[in-house]
Protein backbone atom coordinates (compact mmCIF):
# COMPACT_ATOMS: atom_id res chain seq x y z
CA UNK A 1 0.00 0.00 0.00
CA UNK A 2 1.22 3.56 -0.84
CA UNK A 3 0.18 7.13 0.31
CA UNK A 4 -0.21 7.96 -3.63
CA UNK A 5 -3.18 8.53 -4.73
CA UNK A 6 -4.84 5.95 -7.08
CA UNK A 7 -7.56 4.54 -9.36
CA UNK A 8 -9.14 2.41 -7.29
CA UNK A 9 -12.79 0.53 -7.35
CA UNK A 10 -15.30 0.22 -4.65
CA UNK A 11 -15.11 -3.87 -5.21
CA UNK A 12 -10.93 -3.41 -5.17
CA UNK A 13 -11.42 -1.82 -1.80
CA UNK A 14 -13.42 -4.30 -0.37
CA UNK A 15 -11.05 -6.54 -1.01
CA UNK A 16 -7.91 -4.48 0.15
CA UNK A 17 -9.72 -3.76 3.23
CA UNK A 18 -10.52 -7.03 4.35
CA UNK A 19 -6.68 -8.29 3.40
CA UNK A 20 -5.71 -5.00 5.75
CA UNK A 21 -8.33 -6.37 8.74
CA UNK A 22 -6.06 -9.31 8.39
CA UNK A 23 -8.86 -12.12 6.44
CA UNK A 24 -6.96 -15.29 5.03
CA UNK A 25 -8.95 -17.12 3.85
CA UNK A 26 -12.22 -16.68 1.51
CA UNK A 27 -14.47 -18.97 -0.45
CA UNK A 28 -17.24 -17.92 -2.55
CA UNK A 29 -18.77 -18.33 -5.98
CA UNK A 30 -18.63 -15.25 -8.52
CA UNK A 31 -21.78 -13.95 -8.90
CA UNK A 32 -21.67 -9.80 -10.87
CA UNK A 33 -21.77 -7.56 -9.56
CA UNK A 34 -19.52 -8.16 -6.57
CA UNK A 35 -17.25 -10.72 -9.10
CA UNK A 36 -13.88 -8.48 -8.46
CA UNK A 37 -13.77 -9.09 -5.16
CA UNK A 38 -13.09 -12.94 -5.87
CA UNK A 39 -11.25 -11.97 -8.79
CA UNK A 40 -8.58 -9.73 -7.07
CA UNK A 41 -8.30 -11.97 -3.68
CA UNK A 42 -7.75 -15.24 -5.73
CA UNK A 43 -4.67 -12.67 -7.15
CA UNK A 44 -3.73 -11.55 -3.76
CA UNK A 45 -4.63 -13.89 -0.99
CA UNK A 46 -1.53 -16.18 -2.09
CA UNK A 47 0.44 -12.94 -2.21
CA UNK A 48 0.16 -13.14 1.43
CA UNK A 49 -0.32 -16.31 2.80
CA UNK A 50 -3.74 -16.68 2.64
CA UNK A 51 -6.04 -19.25 0.93
CA UNK A 52 -8.85 -18.67 -2.00
CA UNK A 53 -11.23 -21.22 -3.01
CA UNK A 54 -13.74 -21.31 -5.43
CA UNK A 55 -16.59 -23.04 -3.91
CA UNK A 56 -18.90 -25.04 -6.11
CA UNK A 57 -21.87 -23.18 -5.15
CA UNK A 58 -23.01 -20.28 -2.12
CA UNK A 59 -24.23 -23.11 0.50
CA UNK A 60 -20.85 -24.30 -0.03
CA UNK A 61 -18.80 -21.05 0.23
CA UNK A 62 -20.74 -19.91 3.10
CA UNK A 63 -20.15 -23.29 5.07
CA UNK A 64 -16.29 -22.98 3.84
CA UNK A 65 -16.24 -19.66 5.86
CA UNK A 66 -17.91 -20.92 9.06
CA UNK A 67 -15.66 -23.69 9.04
CA UNK A 68 -12.32 -21.73 8.42
CA UNK A 69 -13.00 -19.23 10.98
CA UNK A 70 -13.26 -22.03 13.62
CA UNK A 71 -10.14 -22.47 13.06
CA UNK A 72 -9.12 -19.09 14.00
CA UNK A 73 -8.56 -17.70 10.74
CA UNK A 74 -10.81 -14.18 9.74
CA UNK A 75 -12.97 -15.74 7.09
CA UNK A 76 -14.86 -13.59 3.86
CA UNK A 77 -17.10 -14.73 1.06
CA UNK A 78 -18.70 -12.11 -1.27
CA UNK A 79 -21.82 -12.60 -3.18
CA UNK A 80 -25.25 -10.68 -4.60
CA UNK A 81 -28.76 -10.70 -3.91
CA UNK A 82 -29.32 -13.92 -5.60
CA UNK A 83 -26.26 -15.99 -3.42
CA UNK A 84 -26.89 -13.78 -0.41
CA UNK A 85 -30.34 -15.85 -0.27
CA UNK A 86 -28.52 -19.25 -0.87
CA UNK A 87 -26.20 -18.45 2.18
CA UNK A 88 -28.89 -17.68 4.46
CA UNK A 89 -28.80 -20.62 6.09
CA UNK A 90 -25.12 -21.34 7.21
CA UNK A 91 -25.30 -17.28 8.34
CA UNK A 92 -27.83 -18.37 10.61
CA UNK A 93 -25.69 -21.27 11.90
CA UNK A 94 -22.99 -18.69 12.72
CA UNK A 95 -24.92 -16.57 14.39
CA UNK A 96 -26.05 -19.08 16.97
CA UNK A 97 -23.02 -20.74 16.98
CA UNK A 98 -21.34 -17.94 17.26
CA UNK A 99 -18.95 -17.82 14.46
CA UNK A 100 -17.32 -14.44 13.49
CA UNK A 101 -17.15 -14.08 9.77
CA UNK A 102 -17.94 -11.27 7.22
CA UNK A 103 -20.57 -11.56 4.31
CA UNK A 104 -20.49 -9.37 1.63
CA UNK A 105 -23.64 -8.69 -0.46
CA UNK A 106 -23.23 -6.09 -3.87
CA UNK A 107 -26.63 -5.49 -4.41
CA UNK A 108 -28.20 -5.82 -7.97
CA UNK A 109 -31.66 -5.23 -8.99
CA UNK A 110 -34.15 -8.80 -7.90
CA UNK A 111 -36.17 -10.05 -7.01
CA UNK A 112 -34.46 -13.57 -8.14
CA UNK A 113 -31.73 -12.91 -10.57
CA UNK A 114 -32.99 -9.49 -12.02
CA UNK A 115 -30.94 -7.51 -14.12
CA UNK A 116 -27.08 -8.66 -13.09
CA UNK A 117 -25.36 -4.96 -13.72
CA UNK A 118 -28.06 -3.19 -12.15
CA UNK A 119 -28.09 -1.33 -8.78
CA UNK A 120 -30.82 -1.73 -5.88
CA UNK A 121 -30.83 -1.65 -2.62
CA UNK A 122 -33.59 -4.24 -2.27
CA UNK A 123 -31.88 -6.60 0.35
CA UNK A 124 -32.02 -4.24 3.34
CA UNK A 125 -34.37 -6.63 4.78
CA UNK A 126 -32.62 -9.82 4.11
CA UNK A 127 -29.76 -8.51 5.70
CA UNK A 128 -31.64 -8.24 8.75
CA UNK A 129 -34.10 -11.27 8.69
CA UNK A 130 -32.91 -13.64 5.83
CA UNK A 131 -31.98 -16.40 8.40
CA UNK A 132 -34.79 -17.63 10.63
CA UNK A 133 -35.14 -17.05 14.22
CA UNK A 134 -34.56 -14.27 16.31
CA UNK A 135 -31.07 -13.51 15.91
CA UNK A 136 -28.92 -10.38 15.94
CA UNK A 137 -26.78 -9.49 13.35
CA UNK A 138 -24.42 -6.02 12.13
CA UNK A 139 -25.16 -4.86 8.96
CA UNK A 140 -22.99 -1.74 7.13
CA UNK A 141 -23.15 0.11 4.62
CA UNK A 142 -20.53 2.23 2.25
CA UNK A 143 -21.39 5.31 -0.08
CA UNK A 144 -17.83 5.45 -1.36
CA UNK A 145 -14.59 3.78 -2.44
CA UNK A 146 -12.90 4.90 0.60
CA UNK A 147 -15.64 4.30 2.82
CA UNK A 148 -15.33 0.75 1.49
CA UNK A 149 -12.01 0.00 2.29
CA UNK A 150 -12.76 1.90 6.07
CA UNK A 151 -16.32 -0.14 6.79
CA UNK A 152 -14.83 -3.55 5.50
CA UNK A 153 -11.78 -3.42 8.01
CA UNK A 154 -14.48 -2.13 10.74
CA UNK A 155 -16.88 -5.46 9.86
CA UNK A 156 -13.92 -7.61 10.45
CA UNK A 157 -13.45 -5.77 13.70
CA UNK A 158 -17.08 -5.66 15.06
CA UNK A 159 -17.27 -9.61 14.05
CA UNK A 160 -14.41 -10.89 16.09
CA UNK A 161 -15.03 -8.84 18.84
CA UNK A 162 -19.01 -9.77 18.71
CA UNK A 163 -18.12 -13.10 17.71
CA UNK A 164 -21.32 -12.36 14.88
CA UNK A 165 -21.43 -12.62 10.97
CA UNK A 166 -21.23 -8.89 9.63
CA UNK A 167 -22.84 -8.09 6.61
CA UNK A 168 -21.38 -5.64 4.63
CA UNK A 169 -24.42 -4.41 2.34
CA UNK A 170 -22.89 -2.92 -1.19
CA UNK A 171 -24.82 -2.01 -3.83
CA UNK A 172 -23.80 -1.97 -7.69
CA UNK A 173 -23.02 1.84 -7.91
CA UNK A 174 -20.20 1.79 -5.05
CA UNK A 175 -19.02 -1.56 -6.20
CA UNK A 176 -18.33 -0.42 -9.23
CA UNK A 177 -17.61 2.95 -9.23
CA UNK A 178 -13.80 3.63 -8.93
CA UNK A 179 -12.45 7.31 -6.98
CA UNK A 180 -9.32 8.62 -6.27
CA UNK A 181 -8.04 7.46 -3.04
CA UNK A 182 -5.22 6.83 -0.68
CA UNK A 183 -5.59 3.68 1.42
CA UNK A 184 -4.56 3.73 4.81
CA UNK A 185 -1.14 2.44 5.86
CA UNK A 186 -0.46 -0.02 7.97
CA UNK A 187 -1.36 0.68 11.20
CA UNK A 188 -3.72 3.60 10.97
CA UNK A 189 -6.76 1.74 11.37
CA UNK A 190 -7.29 -0.43 14.21
CA UNK A 191 -7.35 -3.93 13.50
CA UNK A 192 -9.24 -6.34 15.82
CA UNK A 193 -7.80 -9.80 16.73
CA UNK A 194 -10.44 -12.24 18.60
CA UNK A 195 -9.98 -12.90 22.29
CA UNK A 196 -8.77 -16.45 23.30
CA UNK A 197 -9.28 -18.43 26.42
CA UNK A 198 -6.55 -17.66 29.07
CA UNK A 199 -7.28 -21.01 31.02
CA UNK A 200 -6.18 -24.51 30.67
CA UNK A 201 -8.05 -26.77 28.24
CA UNK A 202 -10.06 -28.88 30.75
CA UNK A 203 -11.53 -25.76 32.46
CA UNK A 204 -12.06 -24.48 28.79
CA UNK A 205 -16.20 -23.47 28.73
CA UNK A 206 -16.95 -22.88 24.92
CA UNK A 207 -20.07 -20.60 25.48
CA UNK A 208 -19.04 -19.51 29.05
CA UNK A 209 -19.23 -15.57 29.11
CA UNK A 210 -20.77 -12.65 30.89
CA UNK A 211 -24.46 -12.00 30.08
CA UNK A 212 -23.97 -9.01 27.41
CA UNK A 213 -20.71 -10.60 26.03
CA UNK A 214 -18.80 -12.58 23.86
CA UNK A 215 -17.13 -15.48 25.22
CA UNK A 216 -13.40 -15.93 23.77
CA UNK A 217 -12.83 -18.51 21.05
CA UNK A 218 -10.20 -21.43 21.56
CA UNK A 219 -9.21 -22.23 17.84
CA UNK A 220 -10.52 -25.02 16.55
CA UNK A 221 -7.13 -27.94 16.11
CA UNK A 222 -5.15 -26.33 18.47
CA UNK A 223 -6.09 -28.63 21.71
CA UNK A 224 -9.10 -27.05 23.23
CA UNK A 225 -11.61 -29.72 22.20
CA UNK A 226 -15.31 -28.37 22.04
CA UNK A 227 -18.76 -28.95 20.52
CA UNK A 228 -20.28 -26.38 17.96
CA UNK A 229 -23.89 -26.56 16.88
CA UNK A 230 -26.96 -24.81 15.39
CA UNK A 231 -29.01 -26.41 18.35
CA UNK A 232 -29.47 -24.51 21.63
CA UNK A 233 -26.72 -25.35 23.86
CA UNK A 234 -25.45 -24.85 27.23
CA UNK A 235 -21.99 -23.16 28.11
CA UNK A 236 -20.32 -26.38 27.34
CA UNK A 237 -21.54 -26.49 23.78
CA UNK A 238 -23.65 -29.06 24.19
CA UNK A 239 -27.51 -28.87 22.77
CA UNK A 240 -29.79 -28.37 25.36
CA UNK A 241 -34.08 -28.22 25.72
CA UNK A 242 -34.20 -26.31 29.44
CA UNK A 243 -36.34 -23.40 28.80
CA UNK A 244 -34.17 -21.47 31.41
CA UNK A 245 -31.07 -21.97 29.49
CA UNK A 246 -32.29 -21.52 26.09
CA UNK A 247 -33.39 -18.25 27.62
CA UNK A 248 -30.44 -17.27 28.84
CA UNK A 249 -28.08 -18.09 25.42
CA UNK A 250 -31.12 -16.13 23.42
CA UNK A 251 -30.78 -13.02 25.65
CA UNK A 252 -27.12 -13.09 25.85
CA UNK A 253 -26.84 -13.11 22.00
CA UNK A 254 -29.05 -10.28 21.58
CA UNK A 255 -27.35 -7.77 24.70
CA UNK A 256 -23.72 -8.67 23.15
CA UNK A 257 -24.49 -6.83 20.25
CA UNK A 258 -27.44 -4.05 21.93
CA UNK A 259 -26.15 -3.28 24.91
CA UNK A 260 -22.81 -2.13 22.88
CA UNK A 261 -24.43 0.54 20.10
CA UNK A 262 -22.42 3.16 21.04
CA UNK A 263 -19.71 0.50 20.01
CA UNK A 264 -21.61 -0.53 16.41
CA UNK A 265 -23.27 2.37 15.32
CA UNK A 266 -21.81 4.47 13.16
CA UNK A 267 -23.66 7.38 11.03
CA UNK A 268 -22.42 10.83 9.21
CA UNK A 269 -24.84 13.79 9.21
CA UNK A 270 -25.02 16.87 7.64
CA UNK A 271 -26.72 20.19 8.24
CA UNK A 272 -29.23 18.34 10.26
CA UNK A 273 -29.24 21.35 13.14
CA UNK A 274 -31.34 24.28 11.24
CA UNK A 275 -33.27 21.99 8.79
CA UNK A 276 -36.38 21.97 8.58
CA UNK A 277 -36.21 18.31 6.47
CA UNK A 278 -33.57 15.49 6.69
CA UNK A 279 -33.06 13.44 4.02
CA UNK A 280 -32.34 9.52 5.00
CA UNK A 281 -30.24 7.78 2.94
CA UNK A 282 -27.35 5.05 2.07
CA UNK A 283 -24.81 3.29 -0.15
CA UNK A 284 -25.23 4.75 -3.52
CA UNK A 285 -28.39 6.55 -3.20
CA UNK A 286 -26.39 8.90 -0.28
CA UNK A 287 -24.40 10.33 -3.43
CA UNK A 288 -27.27 11.57 -5.54
CA UNK A 289 -29.08 12.69 -2.47
CA UNK A 290 -25.49 15.23 -1.53
CA UNK A 291 -26.13 17.03 -4.75
CA UNK A 292 -29.68 17.01 -4.11
CA UNK A 293 -29.53 18.45 -0.45
CA UNK A 294 -26.78 21.39 -1.95
CA UNK A 295 -29.19 22.74 -5.01
CA UNK A 296 -32.00 22.85 -2.31
CA UNK A 297 -29.66 24.62 -0.13
CA UNK A 298 -29.17 27.00 -2.94
CA UNK A 299 -32.57 27.48 -3.54
CA UNK A 300 -33.14 28.51 0.41
CA UNK A 301 -34.60 25.54 1.81
CA UNK A 302 -33.21 23.96 4.86
CA UNK A 303 -32.44 20.57 4.35
CA UNK A 304 -29.40 18.09 6.13
CA UNK A 305 -28.31 14.95 5.50
CA UNK A 306 -28.68 11.33 7.71
CA UNK A 307 -26.61 8.93 6.23
CA UNK A 308 -26.32 5.57 8.60
CA UNK A 309 -23.04 3.86 7.94
CA UNK A 310 -24.97 1.28 10.33
CA UNK A 311 -28.38 0.25 8.97
CA UNK A 312 -28.71 -3.19 11.47
CA UNK A 313 -28.87 -2.63 14.51
CA UNK A 314 -30.52 0.72 13.26
CA UNK A 315 -29.50 3.88 14.63
CA UNK A 316 -32.99 4.43 16.26
CA UNK A 317 -31.99 6.68 18.94
CA UNK A 318 -30.57 9.17 16.57
CA UNK A 319 -33.34 8.99 14.11
CA UNK A 320 -35.61 9.48 17.01
CA UNK A 321 -34.33 12.80 17.79
CA UNK A 322 -34.76 13.85 14.51
CA UNK A 323 -38.65 12.93 14.77
CA UNK A 324 -38.36 13.87 18.12
CA UNK A 325 -37.40 17.66 16.68
CA UNK A 326 -40.14 17.41 14.36
CA UNK A 327 -38.26 17.71 10.76
CA UNK A 328 -39.20 16.14 7.91
CA UNK A 329 -37.77 12.90 7.22
CA UNK A 330 -37.75 11.80 3.19
CA UNK A 331 -36.38 8.68 2.89
CA UNK A 332 -34.52 8.01 -0.34
CA UNK A 333 -33.51 4.38 -1.21
CA UNK A 334 -33.33 2.21 -4.40
CA UNK A 335 -36.43 0.05 -3.17
CA UNK A 336 -39.98 -0.23 -1.98
CA UNK A 337 -39.04 1.02 1.15
CA UNK A 338 -37.22 -1.02 3.10
CA UNK A 339 -34.86 1.29 5.53
CA UNK A 340 -38.65 3.87 5.18
CA UNK A 341 -40.66 0.87 7.19
CA UNK A 342 -38.12 1.07 9.91
CA UNK A 343 -37.86 5.52 9.86
CA UNK A 344 -41.69 5.18 10.26
CA UNK A 345 -41.86 2.44 13.11
CA UNK A 346 -39.15 5.29 15.01
CA UNK A 347 -40.43 8.66 13.84
CA UNK A 348 -43.78 6.87 15.45
CA UNK A 349 -46.15 9.56 14.07
CA UNK A 350 -44.15 11.96 15.50
CA UNK A 351 -42.78 13.99 12.15
CA UNK A 352 -44.02 13.43 8.67
CA UNK A 353 -42.11 10.45 6.88
CA UNK A 354 -42.11 10.00 3.16
CA UNK A 355 -40.16 8.08 0.24
CA UNK A 356 -38.16 8.47 -2.66
CA UNK A 357 -38.14 5.24 -3.77
CA UNK A 358 -36.70 3.93 -7.29
CA UNK A 359 -36.85 0.67 -8.42
CA UNK A 360 -35.62 0.85 -12.29
CA UNK A 361 -32.38 -0.57 -12.23
CA UNK A 362 -30.75 2.92 -12.23
CA UNK A 363 -29.33 5.33 -9.82
CA UNK A 364 -31.41 8.00 -9.23
CA UNK A 365 -31.18 11.51 -10.26
CA UNK A 366 -30.67 14.20 -8.14
CA UNK A 367 -33.09 15.55 -10.05
CA UNK A 368 -35.41 13.19 -8.79
CA UNK A 369 -34.52 13.80 -5.02
CA UNK A 370 -34.78 17.15 -5.47
CA UNK A 371 -38.37 17.60 -7.01
CA UNK A 372 -39.25 15.48 -3.69
CA UNK A 373 -37.48 17.08 -0.96
CA UNK A 374 -39.90 20.67 -2.76
CA UNK A 375 -42.98 18.41 -2.41
CA UNK A 376 -42.57 17.27 1.11
CA UNK A 377 -40.59 20.80 2.22
CA UNK A 378 -43.80 22.64 1.20
CA UNK A 379 -46.79 20.12 0.96
CA UNK A 380 -45.99 17.71 4.32
CA UNK A 381 -47.63 18.89 7.40
CA UNK A 382 -44.73 19.98 9.96
CA UNK A 383 -44.83 21.39 13.46
CA UNK B 1 -19.88 22.19 -10.26
CA UNK B 2 -17.55 24.80 -11.50
CA UNK B 3 -14.43 23.36 -12.75
CA UNK B 4 -15.95 20.40 -13.26
CA UNK B 5 -15.92 18.17 -16.68
CA UNK B 6 -18.16 15.36 -17.39
CA UNK B 7 -17.04 13.16 -19.87
CA UNK B 8 -19.59 10.17 -21.24
CA UNK B 9 -17.37 7.63 -23.34
CA UNK B 10 -19.41 4.96 -25.56
CA UNK B 11 -19.08 2.22 -28.29
CA UNK B 12 -20.12 -1.49 -28.45
CA UNK B 13 -18.81 -3.64 -26.28
CA UNK B 14 -15.56 -5.06 -26.47
CA UNK B 15 -13.93 -1.37 -28.04
CA UNK B 16 -11.92 -0.89 -24.70
CA UNK B 17 -14.16 2.41 -23.95
CA UNK B 18 -13.65 1.15 -20.01
CA UNK B 19 -10.51 1.02 -20.54
CA UNK B 20 -10.20 4.29 -22.10
CA UNK B 21 -12.33 5.54 -18.99
CA UNK B 22 -9.84 4.45 -16.33
CA UNK B 23 -7.00 5.68 -18.24
CA UNK B 24 -8.23 8.97 -18.86
CA UNK B 25 -9.41 9.18 -14.75
CA UNK B 26 -5.76 7.88 -13.84
CA UNK B 27 -4.41 10.94 -16.29
CA UNK B 28 -6.55 13.28 -14.34
CA UNK B 29 -5.23 11.89 -10.92
CA UNK B 30 -1.88 12.51 -12.19
CA UNK B 31 -3.16 16.31 -13.22
CA UNK B 32 -3.74 16.84 -9.38
CA UNK B 33 -8.05 16.61 -10.10
CA UNK B 34 -10.66 14.59 -8.34
CA UNK B 35 -12.19 11.90 -10.42
CA UNK B 36 -14.77 9.15 -10.28
CA UNK B 37 -15.36 7.13 -12.97
CA UNK B 38 -18.32 4.67 -13.44
CA UNK B 39 -19.87 2.56 -16.23
CA UNK B 40 -22.97 1.06 -17.90
CA UNK B 41 -23.54 -2.14 -19.65
CA UNK B 42 -25.40 -5.29 -20.23
CA UNK B 43 -24.77 -8.73 -19.59
CA UNK B 44 -23.06 -9.43 -22.92
CA UNK B 45 -19.46 -8.76 -23.15
CA UNK B 46 -19.37 -7.93 -26.69
CA UNK B 47 -21.95 -5.83 -29.20
CA UNK B 48 -24.47 -3.42 -27.90
CA UNK B 49 -24.09 0.27 -26.57
CA UNK B 50 -21.77 0.26 -23.48
CA UNK B 51 -20.63 3.56 -21.51
CA UNK B 52 -17.71 4.32 -19.26
CA UNK B 53 -18.25 7.94 -17.84
CA UNK B 54 -15.87 10.51 -16.15
CA UNK B 55 -16.13 13.24 -13.71
CA UNK B 56 -13.08 15.16 -13.46
CA UNK B 57 -13.26 18.54 -10.63
CA UNK B 58 -11.11 20.45 -8.56
CA UNK B 59 -13.90 19.94 -6.15
CA UNK B 60 -15.17 16.96 -4.42
CA UNK B 61 -17.35 14.99 -6.54
CA UNK B 62 -21.14 13.77 -5.16
CA UNK B 63 -23.13 12.52 -7.71
CA UNK B 64 -20.78 9.98 -9.85
CA UNK B 65 -22.92 9.43 -12.56
CA UNK B 66 -22.69 12.11 -15.88
CA UNK B 67 -25.65 13.76 -15.69
CA UNK B 68 -25.38 16.00 -19.14
CA UNK B 69 -21.64 15.71 -21.05
CA UNK B 70 -19.31 18.41 -21.41
CA UNK B 71 -17.49 15.64 -23.43
CA UNK B 72 -19.15 12.62 -25.71
CA UNK B 73 -17.47 9.95 -27.49
CA UNK B 74 -19.20 7.76 -29.46
CA UNK B 75 -17.40 5.17 -31.38
CA UNK B 76 -20.82 3.00 -32.60
CA UNK B 77 -23.91 3.74 -34.35
CA UNK B 78 -25.83 2.39 -31.54
CA UNK B 79 -23.95 4.25 -28.77
CA UNK B 80 -24.22 7.99 -30.49
CA UNK B 81 -28.16 7.45 -30.50
CA UNK B 82 -28.49 5.95 -27.60
CA UNK B 83 -25.97 7.87 -25.03
CA UNK B 84 -25.33 11.40 -27.34
CA UNK B 85 -28.37 12.68 -26.57
CA UNK B 86 -28.30 15.05 -23.53
CA UNK B 87 -24.85 17.03 -24.23
CA UNK B 88 -24.58 20.47 -22.71
CA UNK B 89 -24.81 23.23 -25.77
CA UNK B 90 -22.00 23.53 -27.17
CA UNK B 91 -20.47 20.44 -25.71
CA UNK B 92 -17.49 18.63 -27.61
CA UNK B 93 -18.62 15.61 -29.27
CA UNK B 94 -16.52 12.96 -31.37
CA UNK B 95 -17.42 10.44 -33.37
CA UNK B 96 -15.99 7.85 -35.50
CA UNK B 97 -16.60 8.98 -39.09
CA UNK B 98 -16.33 5.58 -40.66
CA UNK B 99 -18.72 3.99 -37.99
CA UNK B 100 -21.17 6.22 -37.31
CA UNK B 101 -23.56 7.67 -40.40
CA UNK B 102 -26.50 9.30 -38.63
CA UNK B 103 -26.21 12.09 -35.77
CA UNK B 104 -28.94 13.32 -34.06
CA UNK B 105 -29.44 17.04 -34.26
CA UNK B 106 -27.55 18.18 -31.68
CA UNK B 107 -26.15 21.63 -30.52
CA UNK B 108 -22.90 19.80 -29.69
CA UNK B 109 -19.50 20.86 -31.64
CA UNK B 110 -19.38 17.63 -33.39
CA UNK B 111 -16.13 16.62 -34.85
CA UNK B 112 -16.67 13.18 -37.17
CA UNK B 113 -12.95 11.55 -37.04
CA UNK B 114 -11.10 8.45 -38.92
CA UNK B 115 -10.73 6.92 -35.54
CA UNK B 116 -11.24 3.43 -36.22
CA UNK B 117 -9.47 3.72 -39.92
CA UNK B 118 -6.37 5.67 -38.37
CA UNK B 119 -6.00 2.22 -35.32
CA UNK B 120 -6.59 -0.07 -38.29
CA UNK B 121 -4.37 1.67 -41.23
CA UNK B 122 -1.45 3.36 -39.31
CA UNK B 123 -1.19 0.85 -36.20
CA UNK B 124 -2.16 -2.07 -38.31
CA UNK B 125 -4.61 -3.08 -35.39
CA UNK B 126 -8.40 -1.87 -34.53
CA UNK B 127 -7.76 -3.05 -31.03
CA UNK B 128 -5.97 0.48 -30.15
CA UNK B 129 -9.43 2.43 -31.42
CA UNK B 130 -9.95 3.55 -27.46
CA UNK B 131 -6.11 4.92 -27.51
CA UNK B 132 -6.23 6.77 -30.85
CA UNK B 133 -9.73 8.14 -29.34
CA UNK B 134 -8.01 9.13 -26.30
CA UNK B 135 -5.63 10.93 -27.86
CA UNK B 136 -8.15 12.73 -30.56
CA UNK B 137 -10.39 13.60 -27.11
CA UNK B 138 -7.45 14.95 -24.70
CA UNK B 139 -5.83 17.25 -27.93
CA UNK B 140 -9.39 18.82 -28.67
CA UNK B 141 -10.46 19.02 -24.96
CA UNK B 142 -7.24 19.99 -22.98
CA UNK B 143 -8.76 18.13 -19.99
CA UNK B 144 -5.80 16.09 -19.19
CA UNK B 145 -1.85 17.27 -20.12
CA UNK B 146 -0.76 14.75 -22.96
CA UNK B 147 2.07 13.78 -20.40
CA UNK B 148 -0.35 12.59 -18.12
CA UNK B 149 -2.00 10.55 -20.74
CA UNK B 150 1.01 9.24 -22.18
CA UNK B 151 1.83 7.92 -18.46
CA UNK B 152 -1.26 6.74 -17.43
CA UNK B 153 -1.30 5.07 -20.90
CA UNK B 154 1.78 2.92 -20.20
CA UNK B 155 1.05 2.23 -16.64
CA UNK B 156 -1.96 0.23 -18.18
CA UNK B 157 -1.16 -1.76 -20.64
CA UNK B 158 0.32 -5.05 -21.35
CA UNK B 159 3.91 -5.33 -20.98
CA UNK B 160 5.21 -5.71 -25.27
CA UNK B 161 2.80 -3.37 -26.24
CA UNK B 162 3.99 0.46 -25.09
CA UNK B 163 5.21 1.36 -28.50
CA UNK B 164 1.90 0.18 -30.37
CA UNK B 165 -0.26 1.84 -27.51
CA UNK B 166 2.01 4.84 -27.52
CA UNK B 167 1.60 5.66 -31.72
CA UNK B 168 -2.22 5.10 -31.14
CA UNK B 169 -1.52 8.27 -28.65
CA UNK B 170 0.33 10.27 -30.87
CA UNK B 171 -1.68 9.64 -34.24
CA UNK B 172 -4.74 10.57 -31.63
CA UNK B 173 -3.41 13.61 -30.89
CA UNK B 174 -2.64 14.23 -34.49
CA UNK B 175 -6.24 13.82 -35.45
CA UNK B 176 -7.00 16.31 -32.68
CA UNK B 177 -5.01 18.92 -33.28
CA UNK B 178 -5.70 18.72 -36.85
CA UNK B 179 -9.38 19.07 -36.12
CA UNK B 180 -8.87 21.62 -33.87
CA UNK B 181 -6.62 24.06 -36.44
CA UNK B 182 -9.29 23.22 -39.31
CA UNK B 183 -12.46 24.12 -36.95
CA UNK B 184 -10.46 27.15 -35.98
CA UNK B 185 -9.17 28.52 -39.75
CA UNK B 186 -13.28 27.65 -40.70
CA UNK B 187 -13.96 30.48 -37.83
CA UNK B 188 -11.89 33.08 -39.39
Amino acid sequence: MSSEPRLVQGNEACAEGAIYAGMRFYAGYPITPSTEIAEILAKRLPQVGGKFIQMEDEIASMAAVVGASLTGVKSMTATSGPGFSLKQENIGYACMAEIPCVVVNVQRLGPSTGVATAPAQGDVMQARWGTHGDHPIIVLTPSSVKETFELTVRAFNLAEKFRVPVILLMDEVVGHMREKVILPEPGELPVYDRLKPNCSREDYYPYRADWDKAPPMAFFGEGYRYHVTGLFHDESGFATEKPEVIDLQLRRLHNKIYRHLDEIITYHSEQTEDAELVVISYGGTARAVSRAVKLARQEGRKVGIFRPQTLWPFPEEAVAELAGAGKKLLVAEMNYGQLLLEVQRVAAGRCAVTGCLQTNGELTQPETILNKIREVYEHAPGN
Amino acid sequence: MPGTWEVRLSGSGGQGLILAGIILAEAAIIDGQNVVQTQSYGPAARGGASKAEVIISQEEIDYPKVDRPDIFLGLNQESVLKYMDGCKDNALAIVDAGLVNHIPPSKARVYALPITETARKQVGRELVANVVALGALSALSGIVSRESVTTALLRRVPKGTEDMNRKALELGFNLGEQALAGAQAGHN
